[in-house]
Parts: C-alpha cells; structure tokens; sequence
C-alpha cells in the first residue's frame, strides 16, 4: 500500500527542550490514523511540522512520495487545537479568503461553499459576523474551511472539543465520509477513547518519542493477555472458584447471592480457552464469556510501563 | 500563487470598514477644524472683554495720558482720598485702581504712583500702564535735553546687518530656521503615522493571536507574508485615512475661512514673485515688501521635486522598519496590557529624532549632531528630513551623507525584519506566556 506521508527520524528542538526525538511514521494513503499521547508529547509540533509551520531541524518529510515542500500546502488541510476566526469578519468573506489562501479561486471557492452550507444547513449564516454566533456554528464554519480545498491530507487536532455530542455526530459522519471518498485522514488527540472507533492505525507519542505504532487491531491483538470475563450461574460459588483457582490466575470476582451469579475475570497462560469452556461448562450454566480486548489507553499505560518510563 | 495581494486586500478592508477607524477619519477634520475656530473665537472673545480701571490722579503731570481704547477704559475719579477710591473700586468691581499721587516733579510722581488690584494684575494690562508711564517719562526727558520727538526717531532708527553667502547670493534672516520647520513637518508626519499605524499594526497581530486565527492561516502562507501583508494594508489603509483628512480639512478650512471672512491670499500670494525678488535682491532694495518676496522665492527655491521624493524613501522604509518590530511585539504578547514594556523604547528613538531635531538640526542642519542623526537609522528618517529642505550638495546635505544615510537605513531594514519575522513566526504560535528580551532572544535561535 502507498503511503501518504512518510515521517523519517524527525528532530526538532526548542531551545534546550526537544519537542520531538528522531520520530518515523507511515500513513498509509486513504486511512484514518490516530496519533494519540498525552498533552506536551509533541504532537502538535509534529503537525506543525507537517503544514510547514515549523521545520525539523534533522530528518525529513515526504508526501505521497516527493519530500515536503511549500506547494503541498494545498492538498493538505488543516484543522488546529487552537482554532478561531476573525470575529468582526463576515462568515461567507472570511470563508471565501481563506479558501483563496489556500489556493482556490473565488469562483470556484463560492461555488464549493454554497454546497457545503447547504449541507450543513448553515446557509442563512453567509452574511452574519462570527460574534454572533455560538463557539459550535463557528466550529462548523471552520470544519467547512479545512476541507473546502478537497486536500488528499486532512488533519484534525483535536476536532471535537468544543462541539456538542450532536454536532460532534455529524462531523463523525462527515468524517467518514471524506475517508471513503479516498482523503487520508490524521487524528490528533490525547483522548484516547475517541479514537478508538475511527482509527485503523494509531501512533503512541510520550515524551517527545513514538513508542508505538501501526495497525489497532494488529497491535491489539499483540496486545490482549489473555484475559477473559465470564459470568456463570451456579449453586457453589465457592467451590467452583477454588477449583478455578488450581488450575487458572483468577484476576478477580463477584458473587450476586440472590441471582445465583458469579462473575470473574481470568487470565490463561498456556491453557487453551476451550477447555476452559468445557470446565466451566460441565460445572455451571455460561451465560458470558467474553476476551477481554485491552483499550488504546490500556496498550497505552502498558507500554509505558514496560518501557520503563516513570509515570507522569 | 501570490497569496499576498490577497492578505494586503483583507487587511485593507478590515481596517477601512472598522467602525471606529470610519469615525476617526471623518470626525478628526470636523474635531480639528471646530478646535481651530474654538481656539480662534475664544482668544477674540477674551480680546473684546472690556476691563475698566479707575484713575485717582491728583498731580498734574498726568491729564490726557489714560484714553479708553477697545480693550480698557478709564474712569477719572476726582476729590476723592485714597482709601475711598480703594473702597470705590472694589465696590463697584473695576479691574483696579491706578493712583497718582500729587509731587513736585514726573520723576517723584512716577515713582510713587501705585496700581491697586484684587489680585496680581494681568501681564498685558501691567505693560500697557506701564507703556503709558514710560511715554510720559521720555517725553519729559527728551524735552530737558532739548531734544524734538522727530530727531528721536531719527536716532532711534534700527539696524540689521546684511547678510550674504560667499557666492554672493543674498541670505535672509531666519530662512534656516523656515526650511527645517518644513522639514520638521516631514519628519513629525513620518514620527505620527509610525506610532499610529504601528500600533495598529501591533493590535492586528495581537488580535489574531487572541482569535486563535492565526495557525489557521499560517497553515496556508508563510507567516513572514502575513507579516508583510498585514503591514501594507494596514499603510494603506492609513495613507487613505491621511488622504482623507488632508482633503477634507482644507475644504473645511476653506469654507470656515470664508465664514468667518479670513483673507486666504494673506496666507498664500506668493505666486508669481520669483522673478521680481531676484532682481530686487541684486539691485540691493530693502523693503519690508520686497523682504517678503524674498522668503517667498526662497520657499519656492526649496527642492520640493527631491524632498518629496526623499520624503517617500524615508517614509517607506522609516515605516516598515518600526512597524515590522511592532508586529513582532505584538506577536510575543497576548494581550494589549503587556506590550508596554517593549513599546518605550521604540518610541524613545522617534521622540529624540523629533527633540534632537528641534533643538539642535533647527539652527544647526549641518552640524556634528544632525550629521550623526541623521546617519542612525533609528531616527534618520526624521532627522534626514529635516536637514532636506537645504538642498543636496553644496549648501546643504552632503551626496555622501544622504546616499550613506539611505545605504544603512536599507541594512537596518533587512535586519530588523528579518529579526522580527523570526520573533514573529515563533511569538504567534505562543500561548499564555508573558515574554521577557531573554526570551524574546531564545526565540532568535528556534
């Protein structure tokens, strides 16, 4: 598969502070990828450094296979955590002159917004000022302006704070719908449970490092320890769990007297889940048995963890 | 694509359609001129106060001296004492009291004559009293030397020294001090439109920062463009506004001229004079005519073609040199309160350019300290113009000195902007933090 965007061992320093370690990615064209870490990691500066705001000091940046350069620009769009508008502007203006400045012309640009406007159900907002509207409008205002150019590249730092779990919908779906359209799309969030649903690839940055990378579901599947959640009924909680207990590392339990109802999570070493199942099928009724899937903040405090950082 | 004619036209039109800026430009000329006339009207109406004053004169030496005239009269008291005078004129709320008192000859009377008044007593009205004594006094004297007023005034004719530079071209008396005055005109237009504009400069920055517009667009064009297009527009803009008050202040004086029936060829009537001073001033004619003609061709004389010219160089570059460390201030502050720290000591260049200039380059153009002036870029811009109005070459500024002035005011642009579109690009991308110049100089190095 072709990538979009090669990172290569990317260093940027900020007086004595570096803001990004000999960092390397691969975004794979017509994807949605997640790059995830906590507030500080350097991410932003590694998206700053993608839109040419800033300039690694060593290492390079390719798109679609051609080093980075100023022209890019406009098949990339971008959509900062720090994001506003001119507030005395009027919308449809403020629109017009930033799809010029990313390269559009005003013929073409008025064209591509009325249909946007129109999708979005905003039209009647053309000749408002942006003081007048509420932080959410001028959100979708923005969404509008990043994507207007049709960029092959779309990025979002932290596209949903600020919308409402509403609005916040329909930019999802509007999302996925660039995604199918062929745009390559990168995330950047320290939420990362939000992600979860949208990305195929993530990235970990801690400390100015990438300590992870590629494929969610190859690195979840790296990832899961076999631990499993069961729920059973049965009439000797005790007894079953003592029996478990020989044989299996019982993580924890609860019993529920009245419903007859036992619940644990287990974890397997070498043994296989099927004979787990035949066990605890010949003891007891199975209503749950389910392989406990380890969340992009669970790999993302293991990993830390196991590369031996200290906690933040 | 060239995005910059692009963000010089945005800036433009925010800055012209800005409801305060649509206000200040229309308002000022109106505000100016009804200053103008209020100034005028209030000094008229202080004139035509009519003050009166009595006189207690029990000598004879003093009869006919104290006439009423637009601005004081007179009022005789007769076979009054001192002390019921006093009470009089305070009663009937005269300014004052002027008492001469009876002696044997003016001197001894002059002496001890008194003004009595409520308070100390206005300068103008003092003088006049005092005119009044002294006349008197001169006469008397001149008639116990035997001498007539006409052989007075024939000696007490004044003298002015002719003056002439080398090459015989006749001087007049004060024109230096004309020309800089000219020049300084220049050089305060240049000191006012850097501190407006750039400050509005600076506010346009910060407001993009607070916005949180700016990495938004900073995302499509490189901030130096931004930069450069925020402070074109914002000069034009500016050279709009001044276009405006220029225009519309001479047709409101103008019009308020003829209202209040001032003789504008008082002001301006030297129009076809040239010719005639220039002969006058070979055939050695004096008059005080021929002395005004004379100024006249010297102001026509000025180089205007060179200093508005030279004018524009200075300007152009004088402004975009403070209005690019404008920007980078604004861009290292979040908010407007903060700027003050860096603000002082961009003015403190311009203000001394303007005191420098008053006090020494005013009767000194070519001395040591215009010279040096006018060769630091800081304040050459203002300086430079107001050495200008002299010429180029001989008489007036050095080649070297004008071509070294531009030379190193070009050096210094590139520097400092290129200084401040590296504080610049990093300040905007900065949130929440109060910058100290140890900053500001880590900042060079990102």
């Amino acid at each position: 598969m072709n990538n979009i965007l090669v990172v290569d061992e990317v260093t940027k320093q900020f007086g004595d502070h570096t803001a990004l370690k000999s960092v390397s990615l691969e975004i794979p064209e017509n994807s949605i990828y997640g790059l995830l870490g906590p507030n500080g990691a350097g991410k932003t500066t590694l998206i700053r450094i993608i839109n040419q705001i800033t300039y690694p000091d060593q290492g390079s940046v390719y798109f679609g296979g051609k080093p980075l350069k100023p022209e890019h620009i406009a098949q990339i769009g971008y959509l900062p955590e720090e994001r506003g508008l001119y507030k005395s502007m009027k919308v449809g203006e403020q629109a017009l002159y930033l799809a010029q400045l990313k390269g559009l012309s005003k013929h073409d640009a008025k064209e591509r917004l009325k249909f946007w406007f129109d999708r979005l159900e905003i039209g009647d907002w053309w000749g408002k000022k942006i003081q007048e509207l509420s932080k959410g409008m001028a959100q979708k205002i923005q969404f509008i302006v990043t994507v207007l150019h049709e960029p092959k590249l779309l990025i979002f730092d932290e596209p949903f704070s600020g919308f409402d779990p509403i609005n916040a919908n329909i930019i999802k779906e509007e999302i996925w719908k660039l995604k199918e359209n062929g745009t390559s799309i990168i995330f950047s969030t320290h939420r990362m449970e939000s992600v979860e649903e949208l990305c195929e690839y993530i990235a970990l940055i801690h400390l100015s490092e990438k300590i992870l990378d590629g494929k969610l579901s190859d690195i979840k599947k790296a990832f899961k320890n076999n631990i499993f959640g069961v729920g059973v009924t049965t009439e000797a909680p005790e007894l079953l769990l003592g029996e478990l207990k020989e044989s299996y590392q019982v993580l924890s339990s609860s019993f529920d007297s009245r419903e007859k109802q036992l619940d644990f999570s287990l974890q397997l070493r070498n043994e296989n889940s099927t004979q787990l199942l035949d066990f605890l099928g010949s003891r007891s009724n199975v209503n749950r048995f389910v392989e406990t899937i380890p969340s992009a903040n669970d790999i993302f405090i293991r990993t830390i963890q196991n590369k031996g950082y200290a906690h933040e | 694509m060239n995005k910059l004619p692009l963000i010089i036209k945005r800036e433009y039109l925010a800055k012209v359609r800005n409801k305060s800026f649509v206000i200040m430009t229309f308002l000022s000329p109106i505000l100016m001129v009804g200053m103008i006339l209020l100034i005028a009207y209030l000094t008229k109406l202080n004139d035509s106060e009519k003050r009166v004053i009595a006189v207690l004169n029990e000598s004879d030496f003093y009869s006919t001296e104290f006439l009423s005239n637009e601005t004081t009269s007179y009022v005789n008291y007769r076979e009054l004492t001192l002390e019921e005078a006093k009470d009089s004129t305070i009663h009937m709320g005269y300014y004052g009291l002027v008492y001469i008192p009876n002696e044997n000859t003016l001197e001894l009377v002059s002496q001890r004559s008194f003004f009595y008044s409520v308070d100390a007593p206005n300068t103008t009205i003092l003088e006049s009293l005092e005119r009044i004594f002294k006349e008197r006094l001169k006469q008397e004297r001149l008639r116990e030397l035997g001498i007539s007023p006409s052989e007075y005034a024939e000696m007490d004719r004044t003298f002015q020294m002719n003056i002439s530079t080398f090459d015989g071209e006749r001087n007049l008396k004060g024109i230096n001090e004309i020309k800089a005055i000219i020049g300084g005109g220049f050089g305060y237009l240049i000191m006012m439109f850097i501190i407006i504009y750039g400050g509005v400069v600076m506010r346009s920055v910060i407001e993009e920062k607070t916005s949180r517009i700016i990495e938004v667009i900073v995302s499509s064009v490189k901030p130096f463009q931004l930069m450069l297009g925020k402070i074109i527009g914002t000069s034009l803009a500016g050279i709009t506004q001044f276009g405006i008050w220029i225009i519309s202040g001479t047709i409101l004086l103008v019009i308020a001229m003829a209202i209040f029936d001032i003789d504008p060829s008082a002001v301006s009537g030297a129009g076809a004079i040239p010719a005639i001073g220039q002969q006058g001033a070979n055939t050695g004619i004096s008059s005080a005519d021929l002395t005004m003609r004379l100024y006249a061709q010297e102001l026509f004389d000025i180089p205007w073609g060179l200093l508005i010219t030279f004018f524009l160089v200075y300007f152009i570059l004088g402004y975009l040199i403070y209005s690019s460390i404008y920007a980078a201030i604004g861009a290292a502050v979040d908010n407007e309160t903060d700027t003050q720290q860096f603000i002082f000591p961009i003015i403190l260049p311009l203000m001394l350019a303007i005191y420098v200039g008053f006090f020494s380059v005013f009767s000194n153009p070519h001395g040591h300290i215009a010279v040096g002036f006018s060769l630091f870029p800081l304040t050459s811009p203002i300086v430079m113009m107001m050495r200008l109005p002299g010429g180029i070459g001989e008489g007036g500024v050095p080649v070297w000195q004008l071509v070294s002035s531009i030379l190193i005011l070009m050096a210094t642009f590139i520097g400092i902007v290129w200084l401040a579109a590296k504080i610049y690009r990093v300040g905007i991308l900065m949130y929440g933090k109060k910058p100290s110049y140890k900053e500001l100089f880590k900042w060079l190095k990102y």
